[in-house]
This record gives structure tokens, C-alpha cells and sequence, in this order.
């Protein structure tokens, strides 16, 4: 006869961390533990691209672009590749989009699991380490192709402001100071930030910056996408801030889009920086 | 000599033990109101919970031994983000823990081999709307009952669901329903005692919430605002089903040598006999008895 009640590992003490959890009970759910045959399997599956994030006074705002491809195809032009980790944190996806969206509810889960179980949340430094943790579990598909590099961007309670860590897809985590940038557009988008980038940005424009930045990256980028007017799909851009965190209304995110692209009407490489010395009227108009 | 014991006979001594075991413990309240569900009990205990989230729209209150009804709660919790990672949130629910639940408890139960777990559960899980509400009652022996309204388990679970059942209103408010829950917790055949704030462990499962977890604990600064003006609080005393502290966290801190179980270190060194002061008996020595030269 079979014993019917929960299976022992259901009710053994100790273990508060999901993924562990299920790399014992259940692997086959675990993202990075598939056999994947030798060779290079990058461009069978749609990769995400551009995510930036940038910290203001009262928080920290990470954006990302719309778009998958697949080769020289765009595999999805509405893809969303930012999403809440938990009620303070939120994580943007560069790589192969299946994975990622996996590994991003993995880790959603993991960090609500370990609230339930333990009663409080983890440090703000746990969760970083616990998504490393998962990115390396991952190593084997990226080695053939299929990385996930994730940016993981929060409110820190304890340290009273917003932070950013960066990762490698050796599951390496850097915190970053100010603002970042990780996916193809990455580049492009943080040459934009160093310039528009100011520590003392409100909300507001902390939310234009990082815009001007996806527009920037997708100028340049042919793998990111830039604002669709035609059919109005803008980037997801996440806020968070000492209360907690929220997904900008896409009416808003249309209307700092709206008035980026009408700004660049005139001036298509978007807003100037200042240079020591020179004032900005000074500088020469393009012909 | 074997001795026979009827079946009747075991199953009865096994359901006093737990029904023993659980009365010893303090009530808890679940009631239905208009947003959902509201769980109450007299808990001074602030870090060990009786009713915890489980999952988005499911809570657990459970009274008896915490050790027993904490590895339940683990076991829900686990069960319940798993199948929600394996398939989808939406598929998580409540009636599919109860039963994992009462296999578990029947199963330990009627085993003879095990001590029946001393504890009473509450599974409770909201809907769109008050009519989609359900509360499942497990018990001790793997039973499981819907019931509506309200219900009490633990402690003097009669005259609390007596008062409750006078005073029941279906659609009340969130402070109603606290009011109502926190009164019936203080009713005793004898008196209505006013239990003081920071005693009450109250949770609400609420619909209105914009969040998917609709679990929510009510802080106590939040009950002082809801449950103004109630006249003295009284505390209650101590009742031996609260964290009873074991015997090594008494304020006791006399070496005992003959327990060795006890927190404190005498003048007697470990390695002695602990009742006679005796230095352990060193083995022979191979060279004493034999000190001929072969």
C-alpha cells in the first residue's frame, strides 16, 4: 500500500530556499538542468534585449525595450522582460527569453517562499546572492548559447536607497552605483545615461532618462526596439521607491515617449550635455 | 503475555491523547465578513504564529503543538509553491491542501506505530465574492469538515462558538467581525474579559487588496485604531498550552549532576562521574600487570 500523506521531504525542517526544494523533489523543473545537445543553440530561441536602470533620491526605475529576436527576425515586438521580483525589487532580462522568464519565476517564487517560511523577507544583499545562485545553475546552457543575464534593481530598506546589481553568466554579481545597462543595446544606452545621468534626478526625469536611453540604444542597436507609434507599444518601466514598487501605467510611459519623440523631431541625437567652458548655446547647430 | 486491546478501545485512548493535547492550548477564531476572512487568537507570543499565509488566497490557523502544526504549515506552504511553479497560481487550492492535509493527519493517526499529532486545523481560502469563501476544518484524526460563518477550535472552543453563534451577522465590516472575533475570544462562562492589544494575533485573508496575496496581518497599531475604547484590558493568565518553556530554560541555574540534560556546569569536570565525583577508570595499563621483563 501506498502511504498517502505528504511525502517526508514535504515536512523535514530547515530547508527555506525553494529552489533547493526542487533541485531535490522535482529537478526536471529547474531551468538549467536540461541536456542540451553540443553545439551552439543561440539563435534557435528569441533573445531579449536592452534593459536599463537608473537610481534617483527616493528609488531606483529600470526599463526595457520591447523587443525579442531571433537571427535577423523579430521574434516578438510586445515581449516584456521587466517584471517585480517582490513588493521592493524588480529584475529586467537580457538572453534567451524562455529561460529567463523561467529563471524570473523561479526566483519570484523563491523569495516569496522564503518570506512565507521564515517569517520575514530576506536583506536586500540575500536576494542578489540568491539570483546569482540561479544564473550559475544556469552555466551549462550558456556555455551553448542560451545565457540569461539578468539586472536586479530594488529599494533597499535597511540602506534607506535604490541599488542595481549587474551579472555575469557565471552567476558574478557587481553591485552598480548610479545607473547601468545590460543586453546588445547596452552599450549605446549607457553612453547615453553617462550623459543624461545626474544623481539628483526626481522621478520624473529619472523615468525620461532611461527612455531617452532605450531610444538611443535602439538608434544604434538593430536588435532593440524603439517606441512603436504605430501601434503604441512603449517600454515597461518599473518604479520603486520606499513604498513599494509599481509598473509606470502605459498611458504615462506614452506620454514621456510622446514628448522624447516630438523633442527629437528637431533634434534627432536627442538632448545636449554640457561641456566645461562651453555654454550650451554656444555649441554649433547641426547643419 | 500478549494483551488484547479492541480496536474501539485503541482509537478511543489515541483521540483522548490528542483531544487532551488540544484543548490545553488557547482558542482560535476564523469568521467570514464581507471582504473575506478573518482569523483571531490570544497569542502573546510575538515571533511563533498560529495563522500564516499559505498562498495567495489561502491562510492556516492551527492550534495545539506548535512543533506539529509548524512542519504542516512548511509542508503547505511548500506544497502549494510548488504546484503553483509546476502549473500556474490560479491552480493552487484550498480544497487540494485540506485533503493532503487530512491523508497526512488520518494516515499518523490510525498507524499504531505513531503518536497521533495534537493538533486542529484551519485551512481557509477566499473567492471573488462571499458565497465563494470556504473554511475546511481538519482534525486530529484526518477528518475534514466545510463550515460556514464561523468556527472555533482549541481551548474553551464551546462557550467562544456559543457566543459567536448568538452573535453571528452575516456581511459585517472588517471592525464587526474583529469585534466580534476579539469579544467571543475573551468569553468565558464566568466573565468577558477585554484581552489586551498586543496579545491578539489577528489576520485577514481580504478580497479588496490589490495585490495577488490577499493575506494580510493586522499590526497592533492597526487593532488599536479598529477596536478603540473597549474599557480595561485585562491579561489573561498563563495557560500551559502557550510556549510552555522546557525544563532547560527555567530560571533554574543549580547543577544537577544527575541530570544530564540540565544548561549549568558544576565544579565537577566533565570527565568524572557526574553522582560520585569518581575520575572515569582509566583502562589497564598494558605495562602494570606485566612489568616482568620477558
Amino acid at each position: 500500500m501506498t502511504d498517502p500523506r505528504l511525502p517526508a521531504a514535504y515536512l523535514r525542517p530547515g530547508v527555506s530556499s525553494f529552489a533547493d526544494f526542487v533541485s531535490d523533489q522535482a529537478p526536471d523543473l529547474l531551468p538549467g538542468r536540461r541536456a542540451v545537445p553540443q553545439g551552439n543553440a543561440g539563435d534557435l530561441a528569441p533573445h531579449g534585449t536592452t534593459i536599463v536602470a537608473a537610481t534617483f533620491a527616493g528609488g531606483v526605475v529600470l526599463a526595457g525595450d520591447r523587443r525579442a529576436t531571433m537571427g535577423n527576425i523579430i521574434a516578438q515586438r510586445d515581449i516584456e522582460k521587466v517584471f517585480p521580483a517582490d513588493e521592493f525589487s524588480a529584475v529586467g532580462i537580457a538572453g534567451t527569453a524562455g529561460l529567463a522568464i523561467e529563471m524570473v519565476r523561479l526566483f519570484q517564487t523563491e523569495l516569496e517562499h522564503y518570506e512565507k517560511i521564515e517569517g520575514t523577507t530576506l536583506s536586500f544583499d540575500g536576494k542578489a546572492n540568491r539570483l546569482a545562485a540561479l544564473i550559475r545553475g544556469n552555466l551549462g546552457m550558456a556555455m551553448q548559447g542560451l545565457a540569461v543575464v539578468p539586472l536586479f534593481v530594488g529599494y533597499d530598506l535597511k540602506a534607506g536607497h535604490g541599488r542595481i546589481f549587474s551579472y555575469d553568466v557565471t552567476g558574478g554579481r557587481y553591485e552598480e552605483y548610479g545607473f547601468h545597462s545590460v543586453g546588445s543595446g547596452s552599450l549605446f544606452a549607457r553612453g547615453a545615461l553617462k550623459k543624461l545621468y545626474r544623481e539628483d534626478l526626481s522621478e520624473a526625469d529619472c523615468v525620461m532618462t532611461v527612455v531617452q536611453a532605450l531610444y538611443d540604444a535602439a538608434d544604434d542597436d538593430s536588435a532593440t526596439g524603439g517606441p512603436d507609434v504605430a501601434r503604441r507599444i512603449f517600454p515597461v518601466v518599473q518604479v520603486i521607491t520606499a513604498e513599494g514598487g509599481h509598473r509606470l501605467p502605459d498611458a504615462e510611459v506614452a506620454d514621456v515617449a510622446d514628448r522624447m519623440i516630438a523633442a527629437r523631431m528637431s533634434a534627432p541625437n536627442g538632448p545636449r550635455a554640457e561641456l566645461p567652458g562651453v555654454s550650451t548655446s554656444s555649441t554649433t547647430e547641426r547643419p | 503475555m500478549p494483551f488484547y486491546v479492541s480496536p474501539e478501545q485503541l482509537m478511543k485512548d489515541r483521540a483522548d491523547f490528542a483531544r487532551k493535547g488540544i484543548a490545553r492550548g488557547r482558542s482560535v477564531v476564523a469568521v467570514q465578513y464581507a471582504d473575506g476572512i478573518l482569523f483571531a487568537s490570544e497569542n502573546p507570543s510575538q515571533a511563533l504564529h498560529k495563522v500564516s499565509e499559505i498562498y495567495d488566497r489561502i491562510a492556516f490557523a492551527a492550534v495545539g503543538r506548535y512543533n506539529e502544526f509548524e512542519n504542516l504549515r512548511i509542508a503547505g506552504v511548500r506544497l502549494a509553491d510548488m504546484r503553483g511553479y509546476a502549473y500556474d497560481r490560479r491552480d493552487v487550492t484550498g480544497r487540494g491542501l485540506a485533503n493532503a492535509y487530512a491523508q497526512t493527519l488520518g494516515t499518523i493517526f490510525s498507524s499504531g506505530g505513531e503518536k497521533p499529532y495534537e493538533v486542529e486545523i484551519f485551512v481557509g481560502e477566499i473567492g471573488d465574492a462571499p458565497e465563494e469563501d470556504q473554511i475546511f476544518r481538519l482534525t486530529y484524526d484526518g477528518q475534514v469538515a466545510d463550515v460556514h460563518q464561523y468556527a472555533v477550535m482549541g481551548g474553551a472552543a464551546d462557550s467562544v462558538s456559543a457566543y459567536l453563534k448568538e452573535r453571528y451577522a452575516a456581511g459585517a465590516s472588517l471592525e464587526g467581525a474583529l469585534r466580534l472575533a476579539v469579544g467571543a475570544l475573551g468569553h468565558t462562562d464566568a466573565e468577558d474579559r477585554v484581552i489586551p492589544v498586543r496579545d491578539l494575533e489577528v489576520a485577514v485573508l481580504d478580497r479588496t487588496r490589490t495585490r495577488p496575496r490577499k493575506f494580510l496581518r493586522l499590526m497592533p497599531s492597526r487593532l488599536e485604531t479598529l477596536l478603540g475604547g473597549r474599557g480595561p484590558e485585562v491579561a489573561s493568565p498563563p495557560a500551559p498550552g502557550d510556549t510552555d518553556p522546557g525544563a532547560a530554560s527555567s530560571g533554574v541555574r543549580v547543577d544537577n549532576p544527575a541530570d544530564p540534560t540540565d544548561q549549568t556546569s558544576g565544579h565537577i569536570a566533565p570527565l568524572e562521574d557526574p553522582v560520585t565525583g569518581e575520575p572515569p577508570v582509566a583502562p589497564p595499563d598494558a605495562g602494570s600487570d606485566g612489568g616482568r621483563p620477558l
